[in-house]
């Protein structure tokens, strides 16, 4: 049997801040991961990330991440990319405090 | 203290324009970041998990206090009001944006400074004892030294892509202070027989995830011989060292596949042939800048206030306790200050903290500042005379705390509530245990204790020599603290040995609090240290002191 595809998000650092983005359907970066585009497709998920790679005067380091399909949008599955949601957990800086 | 020559300035500032122009041109997109990558680490800048972070060296740990004030502005006006001490002695700040990094690079030059080989695989800062020039037990002020090595490594063109990176220690003392056998290079300072000073040097120590303690190369080298023989030892293995295999490329891999005699025969032979090329001119700029390391002139006066103050105030005695060392002047003592307030981060300190501490330096001390592996801040040149107001002034900037040396004096690397490679955090954790022992109030009675925590296997918070040693890993998905136990980083160092499974976020500090409170069973007096307990009596009952279960589990 094939083994299952975890859906993905592309996520980079927007590149004068270098703080986490997620690209959005409308090829836009979002800061707010819920609106990030989910992908259930791999080959699509690989071509999104070669697209979103090539916009290099807007961010760097794009990867694939998984993420689960929650009922506001799309969730981070490991902590790493949970923590890069919000920003560290010494002080209220980064997104924890921005977004709100 | 080692100013800035005109050809250092001029140095310095062509390196800011050049990254200026890096910069616009990443920003228009006429570089791709795999290229402009390398550029931005040779000038210390990584992006890291929520921002980028500039990585600022501190050489051998020393600064002024135009420098401390400076560090204290650029915190203010491109970053959040504060920054990071690490164990490398550098700053770094966690957020800074791209296009104001050049303008932080030109404030740091205004004042002698710069983010030159604070990464890439290249000479790194040298760091050095942070009571140099000030220690009691010392044979020289290293730093002297530790400023010819910056010099002469410091876009040397042989040694700018080397297998991978490399760091240099020094110490001047006996006491080794600068974890010098977990470097590339430790360099510390001995006598010959006719009562010369040299170096015993020792290479191939390093951390990370195949920790090794250095070996003896030569027992002792020559003064003079110190440009040639480390340039001999770097030129050996940047031939030598892999470059397959990134996890085998430091030189403690090489040394360790060629044997020590082999890498001995090597080094000897490039001396030989590079050693003629030396013709004095490294030693008379060696004088010149050991002449800038002239000590301060020191004060003579009565101590007797300190010694009254001392009675009066409990406080005050019990921070004098922990956080002073002795000074090699009559009068004076090495002041520790702690950066590690029960439950704040370790290493962080704010723009406003920096400046009373360069205001403190600059009235009490000699004008001088270093930074501790340790990651904390030291007025090396205090009297004791002063000592009493210099501490009131502590306390009314929240730096006081008297935990130096103790349970929650911890190392911690920014693990990953900043780090891109961490695998876990390290900084909550070590919040947590020192506001436990804060609670518990046992700090003093438990004594000299290290503990090092490392949010990954590369070990910036060198866990491996913390009396214990704290690592963070990621085991599937959950944030998971293996504990290792024994290590020591001073002349005497040891690997610390794996205790055993992994701990939880949730159970790690438990543990801990475990471990220490059932040590406080096991010595034999109030003077036998964690470590010496260890020792006597090896990991056995450490070990059934953290796994009770397991231990009941047998035993039915």
């Amino acid at each position: 049997m094939p083994r299952t595809f975890i859906p993905k998000v592309v996520t980079a650092n927007a590149l004068l801040e270098g703080d986490a983005v997620w690209l959005t359907e409308a090829d836009t970066w979002t800061r707010d991961i819920s609106e990030a585009e989910l992908m259930t497709d791999e080959a699509h998920a690989d071509l999104r990330l070669l697209e979103a790679q090539s916009r290099i005067d807007e961010i760097a380091g794009a990867y694939l991440a998984d993420a689960n399909p929650g009922s506001d949008g799309p969730e981070p599955m490991h902590f790493r990319e949970k923590f890069r949601t919000r920003g560290p957990s010494n002080y209220a800086h980064g997104k924890q405090v921005e977004l709100s | 203290m080692y100013t800035y020559t005109d050809f250092d300035e001029a140095f310095v500032r062509s390196r800011v324009a050049q990254f200026r122009g890096q910069v616009e041109r990443r920003i228009d997109g006429s570089l791709t970041e795999d290229e402009f990558k390398p550029l931005r680490l040779m000038n210390g800048l990584y992006l890291q998990l929520h921002a980028y972070m500039l990585r600022v060296a501190v050489p051998y740990g020393t600064l002024n206090t135009a420098q401390m004030r400076q560090l204290a502005y650029i915190a203010d006006r491109w970053d959040k009001g504060y920054g990071h001490f690490t164990t490398r002695q550098n700053i770094q700040y966690n957020w800074p944006k791209l296009q104001d990094v050049p303008d932080m690079l030109e404030a740091l030059a205004d004042v002698g400074m710069h983010a030159i080989q604070t990464s890439g695989n290249t000479i790194r800062n040298v760091t050095a004892d942070h009571f140099a020039g000030a220690a009691a037990d010392e044979i020289e002020d290293p730093r002297a030294i530790a400023e010819l090595l910056r010099q002469w490594s410091t876009d040397h063109p042989e040694f700018q892509f080397l297998p991978r990176k490399f760091k240099i220690a020094v110490t001047g003392a006996a006491h080794d202070r600068a974890v010098t056998k977990a470097h590339d290079i430790g360099l510390r300072m001995v006598r010959n027989d006719a009562g010369e000073p040299g170096f015993e040097v020792i290479v191939g120590g390093g951390l990370g995830r195949t920790p090794m303690v250095g070996k003896v190369l030569r027992a002792f080298l020559p003064k003079a011989d110190l440009l040639p023989y480390c340039e001999a030892i770097v030129s050996v293995y940047n031939l030598l060292g892999r470059r397959d295999n990134k996890y085998k490329a430091r030189i403690k891999i090489t040394l360790h596949e060629n044997g020590l005699e082999r890498i001995q025969e090597l080094v000897e032979e490039r001396f030989n042939t590079i050693r003629a090329g030396f013709t004095g001119h490294d030693q008379a700029l060696l004088a010149e800048i050991e002449d800038a390391f002239a000590p301060p002139a020191f004060a003579h006066k009565p101590t007797d206030g300190y010694e009254a103050a001392r009675l009066a105030n409990p406080a005050f005695r019990s921070w004098t306790d922990t956080n002073l060392a002795d000074h090699k002047a009559d009068g004076y003592a090495i002041v520790s200050i702690s950066i590690k307030k029960h439950g704040a981060t370790p290493g962080d300190a704010t723009s406003d903290q920096m400046r009373v501490m360069a205001d403190l330096a600059e009235q009490y001390g000699h004008g001088e500042l270093r930074i501790s592996h340790e990651q904390n801040v030291i007025l090396p040149h205090v009297h004791k005379a002063d000592l009493a107001k210099v501490y009131a002034a502590l306390r009314e900037a929240d730096l006081a705390t008297a935990n130096i040396g103790l349970a929650s004096d911890i190392i911690a690397c920014p693990g990953m509530d900043y780090c891109a490679l961490a695998t876990a955090r390290s900084i909550p954790i070590a919040q947590e245990i020192a506001t436990r022992f804060d609670e518990l109030k046992i700090e003093h009675e438990i004594g000299q204790l290290k503990i090092k925590i490392s949010g990954c296997i590369n070990a910036c918070g060198h866990h491996h020599v913390g009396h214990i040693g704290i690592l963070g890993l990621d085991r599937a998905g959950v944030e998971n603290y293996q504990i290792t136990l024994g290590g020591d980083g001073t002349e005497t160092t040891t690997i610390g040995e794996r205790a055993g499974p992994g701990f939880s976020a949730e159970e790690i500090v438990p543990a801990i609090e475990r471990l220490v409170t059932g040590y406080l069973g096991l010595r034999n007096d109030p003077e036998e240290t964690f470590l010496q307990t260890y020792r006597r009596l090896g990991l056995a009952p450490f070990k059934a002191i953290l796994y009770p279960a397991e231990d009941k589990a047998n035993a039915a």
